[in-house]
């Protein structure tokens, strides 16, 4: 018999109730509201009087109304049919909501539970398996989909049996296990999982080192990402993080991709749901929807589901990572997440901490950024999530408490910048200030020596000290007047000027130069940093410009051409060409 | 209204402040209306017994035995055709000294629009102004402030932008409008002819400040009458949403709410999203495009309110007074539109986001000469062709008095770049060069 309970107050979507017996933190409850049920979770217990926030608008709720628990947790359901689909934060299906507006108390289930699904078993009668091991697989848009053991089984299990090839619906059983006491359970290819807690059926975490192709060179080249690894990027409005993300979301090589767009923009979203239907996987051929999930909860959804949206996405991350596969998981944005989690702080009157957010704010970070990471399964395969976030810095300031607690938790750092993007330097990534903490781990040297040169890190590290050298020199140059420093400086500083637009810039917009393939990058960086290397001869600073910015003319030509292309080749020449007018 | 005769009277108050009354009431829903001696209040909180209202005129006067009656509805709006023309206040009720509205109630502040079933953006809005149609082009369905400071002529542009629209609807929600300008937004649609398509809800500094609360959603809920039930394209201008955030600050002080930066409270993100994503397309043709001026105090964009809304909106348009040129301009540093990908380059000739791109990128060497120039250094010829070219290109264009077409405005700036650069200095792609450069 479950727990039942009664309003007592209501500030905004702080719910207090009064119940008649035993309930967990966290819990589920409904509240009933004439004849909708709003689902709440319980945030903090004071004796009979429990608090819970309420993922739905309250508006009419009366003191008196009924509260049922549910004795389960938030949790998302698991099973073939999840790609391409767009969920709110708390999983229901959009597309199945009735009506142009959403309406409170509208849940459904995640899944299509009529469709038939190809099965192919793996296990056998007699193989001891245990949480997480694969006992058969379906074809869900062209990935093996696994069907797992349920994550929530403990201890060792027997298989007694699995069903031979076919087709089957979710909730048919597709085999029979035996525990330990020699009790048999029945499985099916749905199962579920409480959203707040990690998933763990892996053995080991290595520190990642394979590098993730996002064809965005100012990512690839300069401050490279890995599988399994976190990033984030900050930036004040206006400089194209959304633009940025996207760009990695349609074009990392990635099996799974899982977008929580946590409130931001309802266009935004539609921008997704128009265009990954109709743009292909630049690495499968295949329509980008066919291997993404959408999570979305915006800015103007209600706002407790926000904070749940973000550990819906996760753990179904977690739950294609059981199966091998590489999941890229982007979060936008996480700073709202955490205003989520400030909005109710405030009306829980917990004592605040900086800028009024929860005290425990960098710790919930820290442990989300955590689930991410590189996997080795019991069965010895590998699997990964990589996890970018995105944070909204309140008023561009990058030492207010999101970044700052983000900073700890991520390994890499794409600093959007404002300068950079006043002056449409885009992708406005400040190459000074980001950072890849991947690029020193000796693993990851070892591992790109083999996919690209031994002398690659080197180039990069080369490449960035000409930029760090061309901002010192240009700051100088400020000071000092363009004749009051030697000729040689101008020339670093316009060295630092060909990298910037021809490596870091990149258009977005433009259908070629938008992605750019690994081999491409490498031909580039040696392009440049080939012309970065050569001395040439000026007659006084006023010509130094002129032929840089020829320079830069031309490559960015190459940019925009198809690779490789008779195109690309003439602007090829005509580099040269430049070159060996001055070119000592 | 019916049940009227058999509502609960309550005489008993029990605590006053400056914007909220409590008492003991029972049966009482959560944001439900009431009236406390005629004056219009919200349910805002309910503890136990314990009920606390909101009172949008304030509570001067209100004495500890007024009569409070519950209306049992939250706050809405009488919706039909005969909305079009009238002048409203915060309450929804006629200040033009008309007759009041017939229609379908419908309670304000209403749901989302389910994200799956909206349609993306792609109607470019034309004003003629070229630092809006060129550099930051607007397309319907999206939500984007002026950042302006007060002495800024901002409610100008919107109303000149208002009226060059091709909408079905306009839709004013003034929130502390000084008098002179509501009677100016009064006059200029009235001698324009278009009064037929507008409707006002409209809270002068003169009303209480916590009335102006309702005004987005009053402005909004009529919006979505027009977009929704009558498939119409509707402009929404808000102005000044950096007021209806301090009346926000004002009620969640007087409830003893921690605040976050700058005072506001820590809701600000959410309650600003709420009204800008009303904003929408819908598939059916009808649309909400949301026009809003945030003001800003000495043109900081770091403080709270602009800082939020600039997360939320779909860019954001600066004015600034050029001294070079002695004109109002749209500063093409800081202003943006996110929708404009959509329509650039689509809707309009394939040369133009190339073309807006580098113009930008050389008015900023011309700032960065000017730097040079200001700090007594001398200046290489490149920096006095840009100089020149932003000269122009600030009177020609960046203008808030220019009126042409895009076309027009493309082949203006292709004009300036010939006149002053060389192909190999503007960073186009070669086939623009070749069929443009004059």
């Amino acid at each position: 018999m479950s727990t039942k309970g009664k309003v007592k107050g209501i500030i905004s979507n702080l719910v207090t109730v009064e119940v008649d017996g035993p309930v967990a933190q966290n819990e589920i409850a409904y509240i009933h509201l004439g004849a909708q049920k709003l689902m709440a979770e319980v945030l903090k217990v004071v004796g009979d009087k429990v608090f819970v926030q309420v993922f739905e608008s309250t508006r009419g709720m009366k003191v008196g109304d009924e509260v049922e628990f549910m004795g389960h947790l938030l949790e998302v359901t698991l099973g073939p049919g999840l790609l391409s689909r767009n969920y709110d934060g708390l999983q229901s299906d959009l597309d199945k909501l009735t009506g142009i507006f959403l309406q409170r108390g509208e849940y459904n289930f995640p899944l299509d539970t009529e469709k038939l699904w190809a099965f192919q078993p793996i296990a056998k009668a007699g193989d001891k398996v245990e949480s997480g091991s694969w006992l058969g697989q379906v074809d869900e848009n062209y990935q093996p989909h696994k069907i797992m053991v349920p994550f929530v089984f403990e201890g060792t299990y027997t298989v007694k049996s699995v069903v031979p090839e076919g087709e089957y619906k979710i909730l048919d059983t597709i085999a029979v296990l035996t525990d330990a006491d020699g009790k048999d359970v029945a499985v099916t290819m749905v199962q579920k999982w409480p959203v707040k807690k990690a998933i763990n059926v892996h053995t080991e975490k290595p520190r990642p080192f394979k590098l993730l192709e996002t064809g965005v060179r100012t990512i690839d080249t300069a401050n490279p990402i890995v599988e399994g690894g976190t990033g984030f990027i900050p930036g004040p409005f206006g400089t194209g993080k959304t633009v940025l993300q996207h760009a990695i979301s349609k074009q990392a090589e990635a099996d799974i991709v899982i977008i929580a767009a946590c409130g931001e923009r309802a266009n935004e979203v539609v921008e997704i749901f128009v265009e990954f239907p109709e743009l292909e996987d630049p690495h499968t051929g295949r329509k980008l929807m066919e291997r993404t999930i959408i999570i979305a909860n915006t800015s103007n959804m209600p706002v407790a589901s926000r904070e749940a949206s973000v550990y819906t996405a996760m753990t179904i991350s977690e739950y294609y990572r059981a199966m091998g596969l590489r999941v890229l998981m982007m979060a936008d944005s996480t700073s709202r997440w955490a205003q989520a989690l400030r909005e109710m702080s405030n009306r829980m009157e917990e004592l605040p901490g900086q800028d009024a957010f929860p005290m425990d704010l960098s710790a919930i970070i820290a442990t989300f950024y955590s689930r991410a990471g590189y996997v080795y399964l019991k069965n010895g395969k590998t699997g990964s999530i990589t996890f970018i976030g995105t944070v909204s810095p309140a008023g561009g300031n990058l030492k207010e408490p999101v970044t700052e607690g983000t900073k700890k938790a991520a390994r890499c750092f794409f600093a959007l910048e404002q300068a950079r993007a006043d002056r449409k330097r885009y992708p406005a990534v400040n190459p000074i200030d980001s950072y890849s903490k991947y690029i020193e781990y000796p693993e990851f040297e070892e591992y790109i020596a083999t996919r690209i040169s031994s002398d690659w890190t080197k180039k990069v590290n080369d490449m960035k000290t000409i930029l760090q050298r061309g901002k010192e020199v240009q700051e100088q140059i400020n000071i000092l007047g363009d004749d009051g420093v030697p000729v040689d400086y101008h020339v670093t500083f316009w060295k630092s000027e060909v990298i910037d637009f021809v490596i870091l810039q990149q258009d977005a917009f433009d259908k070629i130069d938008s992605v750019t393939p690994l081999e491409r990058q490498e031909f580039m960086l040696n392009l440049v940093m080939d012309i970065c290397r050569a001395e040439f001869d000026f007659n006084g600073f006023l010509e130094v410009m002129d032929y840089f910015k020829r320079i830069i003319n031309v490559c960015k030509q190459m940019n925009y051409a198809a690779f490789q292309s008779d195109e690309f080749k003439k602007f090829g020449e005509e580099l040269s060409d430049i070159l060996s007018e001055r070119r000592q | 209204m019916a049940t009227k005769a058999f509502q609960k009277i309550y005489t008993k108050i029990t605590q006053i402040t400056k914007a909220t009354c409590s008492l003991n009431a029972t049966g009482v829903g959560n944001e439900e209306l009431a009236t406390v001696n005629g004056k219009l209040a919200q349910v805002v909180k309910i503890m136990g017994n314990e009920v606390t209202l909101q009172v949008f005129e304030g509570t001067e006067g209100i004495p500890t035995n007024a009569e409070v009656i519950f209306l049992g509805k939250a706050p809405s709006l009488k919706v039909s055709e005969q909305l079009a023309g009238r002048f409203f206040n915060s309450f929804g009720d006629p200040i033009d000294g008309g007759p009041d509205v017939e229609g379908e109630e419908r309670e304000i502040g209403g749901p989302s629009v389910n994200p799956v079933r909206r349609k993306q953006p792609s109607e470019l809005i034309a004003t003629g102004i070229a630092g809006i149609d060129l550099n930051n082009t607007l397309v319907t369905g999206q939500k984007i402030p002026f950042f302006a400071d007060p002495d800024q002529p901002y409610n100008q542009v919107m109303a000149n932008v208002a009226l060059r629209a091709q909408t079905d609807k306009i839709i004013l929600g003034g929130m502390g409008l000084t008098n002179d300008d509501y009677l100016y937004f009064k006059n200029v649609f009235s001698n324009a002819g278009v009064l037929d398509r507008i409707v006002s809800f409209v809270n002068t500094t003169e009303n209480p400040p916590v009335e102006r609360l309702l005004i987005p959603d009053m402005a909004l809920a009529a919006a979505e009458y027009f977009a929704v039930d009558k498939n119409e394209k509707v402009l929404v201008l808000l102005t000044d949403m950096t007021s209806y955030a301090d009346a926000l600050a004002i009620v969640s002080n007087r409830m003893d709410q921690i605040p976050s930066k700058d005072s506001m409270p820590g809701s600000l993100y959410s309650d600003l999203a709420k009204i800008y994503e009303k904003a929408v397309q819908f598939p059916a043709g009808g649309s909400i495009t949301i026009i809003a001026v945030t003001t800003l105090s000495g043109g900081d964009i770091t403080h709270a309110i602009p800082d939020n809304t600039g997360y939320i909106t779909e860019g954001q348009l600066f004015l600034r007074r050029d001294s070079d040129v002695g004109k109002v301009i749209v500063d093409p540093f800081r202003s943006l539109s996110r929708l404009k990908q959509l329509v650039i380059g689509k809707k309009t000739r394939a040369d133009h986001p190339q073309v807006m791109n580098a113009a930008v990128r050389l008015f900023a060497d011309a700032a960065n000469a000017k730097t040079k120039l200001e700090n007594g250094f001398d200046l290489t010829d490149y920096d006095e062709r840009t100089l020149a070219f932003a000269k122009d290109y600030s009177e020609k264009l960046l203008a808030i008095d220019v009126n042409i077409d895009t076309v027009a405005m493309l082949d203006t700036t292709w004009g300036l770049l010939s006149n002053h650069f060389k192909p190999a200095e503007v960073n186009i792609k070669k086939e623009f060069v070749d069929q443009f450069w004059k």
